[in-house]
């Protein structure tokens, strides 16, 4: 897989999903009588490029700000700030402008009950995108059952039934055909395998990897299972309290990470060859709040290197000197004034 | 399938969905003793009252003076006559009508009023929720029956009015559930995914809201029934609503209430019938919620 990132593409050339400076921000009631509204940065300044047909993984822990990232992305929450373009296109809160390009980016969710409506039949809830859009009620039961198909399941036996009336793995095809149904050029699933067993898990997985192939797809694909971003993904994006700290192709960033928040995630995923020990401690401790992220780099309270600098200016994504990926830290760059800016650290 | 004038109508999703879930509840209705010996009693009431013309031995208006307050048994008067001489089973099966009506009527509209201005309110959320929601709870401050008692003295005695006064009471408690169930179907990831392909607030509303929230309202509604049919009797009882020459249970039990000494089975009669179609209502409501709590 050739690490085509946006500086590798040329200036010019369109690229699939295009993001820039998104910033969302919510305002969260104080607690106590009469106490100040507080304000969660959920996503501050995120941008990327993905050319079409790549995976682009984003990876973080909990509440980093990737599901609001998935909702923004989808329109489905105005953004405070920022531009998102799909296949050239910008995503406005125009109604009209919305739904168009509501046809070119799908979502896959993490829960496979709750995103089919418990009293649709599986046919009618696939059916139902298309006929929004005004597809004649024949086309749309044709698409839905060669989706059905394709995806794995009978049509003769499992368009008529409810959700309740099949598997976590079936259901989940059921979801992916759904999104596939409008024919779109990118898909974003938001921990969309998380919550199936592992052997359901690679069967899925195989499964969107061939879609892609076939319909000519670009996924972006949140999760927070390293192995399997880094099995399914062409690109990875590491977030950290709603930024963005590394981003990169993933064999580079999977081998030499960069930033010490990426090494200390790759630390923490176990491995199965017994002799590969874990050589960095795990990192520790929880995420601060996103409500009042520390100054500076948000990650240096937990960082095994920070200095007084990473307190005081916020680091910009830069090129890591050890390949392909970008990262945001004062260790990268040797004007940083980090004492240990540009050494070789274990 | 019919052709649809617009992009956003889904007659398909919506016909080929409700059968499927309402006639597996319907089986396990039926399959309750309770519900079924219920639903008998009920449908002999209704077609009594229907058919109360062909039934009916006399006329429900004409009395005889001298054949006042005979009791139940008499040959020729079966159960009975009335203080005016009128026949009690032409009167009780004509009684039904009026009763009947005014019980179901007004659920039946509140539950059509209340039940969309708590979808709306549920799916807006926001200032929309909270104007709707307020003025809801500035009617559930009085008492239901004094509120009745109070929009039917306003208005004035008569059919159509108890029916008007009866909706307005019954409107709130509908908009209510209606309210909750929409909040909690709201939140979920299918409203989410609809919202993704590009479908609009009403079309949302009308396939995965209502088919979601349909159920609960309508439980409700059923149990509602019986509190509307008392609440009707009530309001003719204390001279609010069907005015005398009128067939009505509760009025009958009002101008019998002297001879309850000296005929009190006659005289209870009415309030039997009130009953039995009150109890009924209520059992087949339960009957209902526990066919629909099986996913």
């Amino acid at each position: 897989m050739s690490a085509v990132m946006q500086e590798a593409a040329p200036q010019g050339a369109a690229a699939m999903v295009e993001v820039e400076g998104l910033r969302k921000q919510f305002r969260v009631r104080g607690a106590g009588f009469g106490a100040p509204a507080k304000v969660v940065h959920a996503v501050s300044g995120v941008s990327f490029s993905l050319q079409a047909g790549q995976t682009l993984g984003i990876v973080g822990e909990s509440g980093c700000g990737k599901s609001t990232l998935a909702r923004l992305l989808m329109g489905l929450i105005p953004a405070d700030d920022g531009r998102v373009s799909i296949a050239g296109a910008n995503l406005s809160q125009d109604a009209a402008s919305l739904k168009a390009l509501r046809r070119r980016m799908q979502m896959v969710f993490q829960d496979s009950f709750a995103s089919l409506n418990p009293r649709l039949t599986i046919e009618d809830a696939i059916m139902f995108g298309p006929r929004v859009h005004g597809v004649p009620p024949d086309e749309a039961r044709a698409r839905c059952h060669r989706l059905l198909e394709r995806v794995g399941l009978d049509p003769a036996r499992f368009a008529g039934r409810y959700p309740h009336e099949v598997s976590g793995g079936q259901r989940q095809r059921v979801n992916i055909a759904r999104a596939l149904a409008l024919q779109p050029q990118v898909v974003l699933f938001d921990e969309s395998v998380s919550a199936l067993d592992k052997s359901v898990e690679i069967q899925v997985l195989n499964l969107l990897r061939d879609l892609k192939e076939e319909f000519g797809l670009t996924y972006l694909f949140i999760s927070h299972d390293l192995n399997v971003v880094q099995y399914i993904s062409d690109v990875v994006m590491v977030m950290y309290l709603g930024k963005v700290v590394e981003i990169g192709p993933a064999e580079v960033l999977y081998e030499r990470p960069a930033h010490p928040y990426t090494r200390a995630l790759l630390a923490s995923m176990p491995s199965m060859d017994p002799q590969r020990r874990t050589l960095q401690a795990p990192i520790s401790g929880d995420p601060p709040s996103p409500i009042d992220p520390p100054s500076g780099c948000r990650f240096r309270t937990r960082c095994p290197h920070a200095a007084p600098v990473c307190g005081e200016r916020e680091p910009a994504l830069v090129d890591a000197q050890s390949g392909g990926a970008r990262a945001a830290c004062h260790l990268l760059d040797t004007a940083s004034g980090h004492p240990l800016a540009g050494k070789e650290l274990s | 399938m019919s052709t649809t004038v617009s992009p956003i109508a889904l007659p398909a999703a919506a016909a080929a969905v409700t059968p499927g879930y309402w006639s597996q509840v319907l089986r396990r209705l039926l399959r309750d003793p309770v519900s079924v010996l219920c639903l008998v009693v009920l449908a002999a009431i209704v077609c009594g009252a229907v058919f109360a013309p062909w039934l009916a031995p006399g006329d429900p208006t004409v009395g005889s003076v001298i054949k006042r307050l005979k009791p139940v048994g008499t040959p020729g008067h079966l159960l009975g006559t009335d203080e005016l001489g009128r026949d009690m089973l032409t009167r009780l099966l004509y009684g039904g009508r009026v009763s009947l009506l005014m019980g179901t009527v007004p659920v039946a509209l509140a539950l059509l009023i209340g039940g969309a201005l708590g979808m709306v309110a549920g799916f807006a959320g926001g200032r929309v929720n909270a104007v709707i929601m307020r003025a809801t709870d500035v009617l559930f401050a009085f008492p239901s029956v004094l509120l009745a008692v109070a929009i039917a003295g306003a208005l004035g005695a008569g059919v159509g009015n108890t029916l008007l006064a009866l909706t307005i009471v019954l409107i709130p408690p509908i908009l209510r559930v209606a309210e909750s169930a929409t909040t909690q179907v709201r939140a979920l990831d299918f409203i989410e995914a609809a919202r993704a392909t590009g479908a609009d607030d009403f079309t949302i509303l009308r396939v995965h809201v209502f088919s979601n929230v349909i159920g609960p309202v309508f439980v409700y509604a059923t149990s509602l029934l019986s509190v509307a049919i008392i609440m009707a009797a009530g309001l003719s009882f204390i001279g609010l609503g069907a005015k005398p020459p009128t067939p009505e249970w509760g009025l009958m039990l009002n101008t019998l209430r002297n001879a309850l000494y000296s005929q009190p089975l006659l005289a209870a009669l009415p309030g039997v019938l009130i009953f039995a179609v009150s109890l009924c209502f209520n059992l087949l409501a339960d009957g209902l919620r526990s066919a629909m709590e099986v996913r």
